[in-house]
């Protein structure tokens, strides 16, 4: 038995379940929040505060993410503040970051009225790191939304070779102590990849195409079909090139009830075999 | 002339234990356990105790809330991870009288019937540190501690370091950092008391807080309303540095007017500003200088108390320069969890040294007071929350004419 109770978003009455957060419940409500780093999957960072809203009685915006219902709430996510707070976060993060690879967080930006020119000053420049032959990491594009943190730590992979390191403007993700990949705990299980939001971590073959001007997704087919390395039963879309029929790419779908979109190395980068 | 009630042993030679027992110490944790729990609680309660760290919340609200917990397992936690700029009045009270602060943490874990103490000392007061450790060693030997722990057990006082983070002394970050992960503030709710260190309920003090302990509890519920106005009862230690002739430590009843503080500390008739409350803190000018140091004159100033920090600049100080060191030392100790504060006391930083430099306008008045505003708004913990604070008020005292000179 679900305990629903109401709760009050910009002056209408709307259900709530307890347990859930604000965003569930905005959602059903089907009203519209922009957010980044909260992952269906993962424990909510509330890093990013695009999800803010105003909570009678709460002195600061809460992240709507990670705060749980509570009966008689009173919210609005329409009030200046919030349209405010919202735009200033992706003003900042656009401030700093490459968006080039993240369409979505450019729309959202958009969405909230961003000016890209109302901060100017330092940005991230911290080069590209391609180290190994599987993928490779652009944090001038890391938004620090603690997803992959989240993925290859606690909530998925149980690995930690992730962690955040470093303080203020200079806080980013280092692999153990500011490792190679190879050199860290990194199994390569590329569920870091499948989390990212801004392509900050990308599969190497699909950073390769994309710097040859050479991916086209309108020339890809997915193939679904079952991971054949073991019994575990993973279901695999397989990204194919219908020109070339090369794999370009392995996801598995988020809603997959086995993986939930996490897969191991050999379900997400050992398909070599099949070119071979 | 106030005669010090929290620094009275200041100047006495020795702060060893059987000193500090011959001079009335330990006679409030006797009392302590003459009443039991429940009423020592409500006599801190009554007593009108609230933090001096700077938020200023009641002292007995927390200690009932955990004292009537469900869960067994509670902590105890001194904040002694003093870093608030201009503010040292923490590190002066533990070398002046550590046995009082200690007193005070006996008190309140034997209250809220805490498993373990919890002492997180900033990193480089090593000098405090040694001295707690050493007291609570005494103490140890001597007895004290027996029985305080649930279950008849001897209370573990354990003293921690810090790794000189600011944000360590936000209070959620602090118990991160105890339990050894990155110090980075948590959301609040759940508050301490209910989910605070290792997710159990948690009693966290300021040193200057538990301090008052010992005296309310050997003096009774109604000692500390002696001192001080009717909305902050006590007194309150004021750090004072800057363009002052005698900069220290200050124990003044709540009320004092701010002169009196000035006057103490031999500030000269030239001072064009004051930064009350530490880089979180709002700047002052001579025309409120007879503003009365108490929470509610402080408010009706627009202004706020703070730890008690308060920097003094005389003429020549460039305040724009002061707003811009201010910037960069929020930019430095931004832990970078969150969007608003991670890059916004970045572009803040780099704003006020354009404005120090001359070479910033309008605009970036503009742009600094709207990104104060989100990052006050947006911001997971104090720090991104206050970041702005001081530099706003200097903007706004510019709009009233205040910084012609």
């Amino acid at each position: 038995m679900q305990d629903t109770f109401a709760i009050l978003i910009d002056g209408k009455e709307a259900a709530a379940h307890a347990g859930e957060t604000i965003l569930d419940a905005l959602r059903r409500a089907q009203v519209d929040t922009p957010t980044l780093c909260t992952h269906e999957h993962l424990t909510p960072a509330k890093a990013c505060r695009a999800c803010v809203v105003e909570l009678k009685g709460s002195r600061a915006l809460v992240a709507s993410c990670e705060r749980k219902v509570e009966p008689g709430m009173e919210l609005r996510t329409d009030s200046r503040r919030v349209l405010e707070a919202r735009r200033g976060v992706f003003e900042l993060l656009l401030s700093q970051n490459d968006v080039s690879a993240a369409p979505a967080l450019v729309l959202q930006a958009e969405r909230a009225g961003a000016d890209r020119e109302r901060y100017r000053g330092q940005r991230y420049d911290r080069g590209l790191h391609d180290d190994n032959e599987l993928y490779v990491r652009d944090y001038d594009k890391c938004i620090l939304c603690y997803r992959c943190v989240e993925a290859c730590g606690p909530d998925v992979q149980n690995t930690f070779a992730l962690t955040v390191a470093g303080r203020g403007f200079s806080a980013g993700i280092a692999a153990g102590y500011g490792e190679s990949l190879p050199d860290s705990a990194c199994v390569f299980c590329g569920n870091c990849v499948a989390v990212c939001p801004t392509g900050a971590l990308m599969d190497k073959r699909e950073h390769t195409l994309r710097a040859e001007g050479r991916w086209d997704e309108s020339r890809y087919d997915v193939v679904q079909t079952t991971c054949s390395y073991c019994g575990v039963g993973c279901q695999l879309e397989l990204h194919v090139d219908r020109r070339s029929n090369q794999i370009v790419k392995v996801t598995s779908p988020g809603d997959h009830s086995i993986t939930q979109g996490f897969l191991c190395v050999k379900g997400r980068y050992g398909y070599s075999f099949v070119e071979a | 002339m106030h005669e010090p009630v929290l620094l009275r042993r200041q100047g006495h030679p020795d702060a060893t234990l059987e000193a500090y027992v011959a001079d009335g110490g330990l006679k409030g944790f006797a009392r302590t356990r003459e009443i039991g729990q429940a009423a020592t609680v409500a006599v801190v309660t009554e007593s009108g105790l609230v933090g001096r760290g700077g938020a200023g919340f009641p002292t007995g609200r927390k200690w009932e809330s955990v004292r009537t917990a469900a869960e067994s397992e509670r902590y105890f936690v001194l904040n002694a991870d003093e870093s608030e700029p201009g503010t040292f009045k923490d590190r002066v009270m533990i070398e002046t009288d550590p046995y009082m602060v200690l007193e005070g943490v006996l008190i309140a874990c034997y209250a809220i019937a805490a498993t373990r103490a919890y002492i997180y000392v900033r990193g480089e007061y090593r000098g405090a540190a040694r001295l707690l450790a050493a007291a609570a060693t005494q103490l140890a030997a001597a007895g004290h501690l027996d029985g305080i722990a649930p279950g008849g057990r001897p209370l573990a006082i354990e003293v921690r370091h810090g790794g000189g983070a600011y944000i360590c002394g936000e209070e959620t970050a602090l118990f991160r950092s105890i339990e050894g992960y990155r110090g980075e503030p948590m959301s609040k709710p759940p508050f301490p008391t209910v989910a605070g260190l290792f997710r159990k309920p948690t009693v966290i003090n300021n040193v200057e807080t538990i301090a008052n302990i010992p005296d309310i509890l050997s003096r009774g519920a109604g000692w500390l309303q002696r001192y001080g106005t009717d909305r902050s009862p006590g007194v309150k230690l004021f750090s004072v540095s800057g363009h002052v002739g005698r900069p220290g430590v200050y124990e003044l009843p709540f009320g004092a007017p701010l002169q009196e503080l000035l006057d103490l500390a031999q500030a000269g008739r030239d001072l064009r500003a004051l930064l009350l409350g530490g880089a979180a803190g709002t700047f002052v000018f001579p025309g409120d200088f007879d503003m009365p140091l108490s929470y509610e004159g402080a408010q009706s100033r627009a202004a706020t108390l703070g730890s008690g920090a308060l920097i003094a600049f005389d003429q020549g100080t460039d305040l724009w320069r002061v707003a811009e060191r201010l910037g960069n030392f929020f930019a430095h100790e931004s832990c970078g969890q969150c969007v608003p504060c991670r890059i916004g006391t970045r572009r803040q930083h780099e704003m006020l040294a354009a404005l120090a430099d001359g070479s910033g306008g309008d605009g970036e008045r503009e742009r600094i007071a709207t990104l104060g505003q989100v990052m006050t708004d947006a911001s997971i913990c104090g720090l991104g929350q206050t970041a702005s604070t001081a530099v706003r008020s200097l903007i706004d005292a510019e709009s009233r004419g205040l910084l012609a000179v």
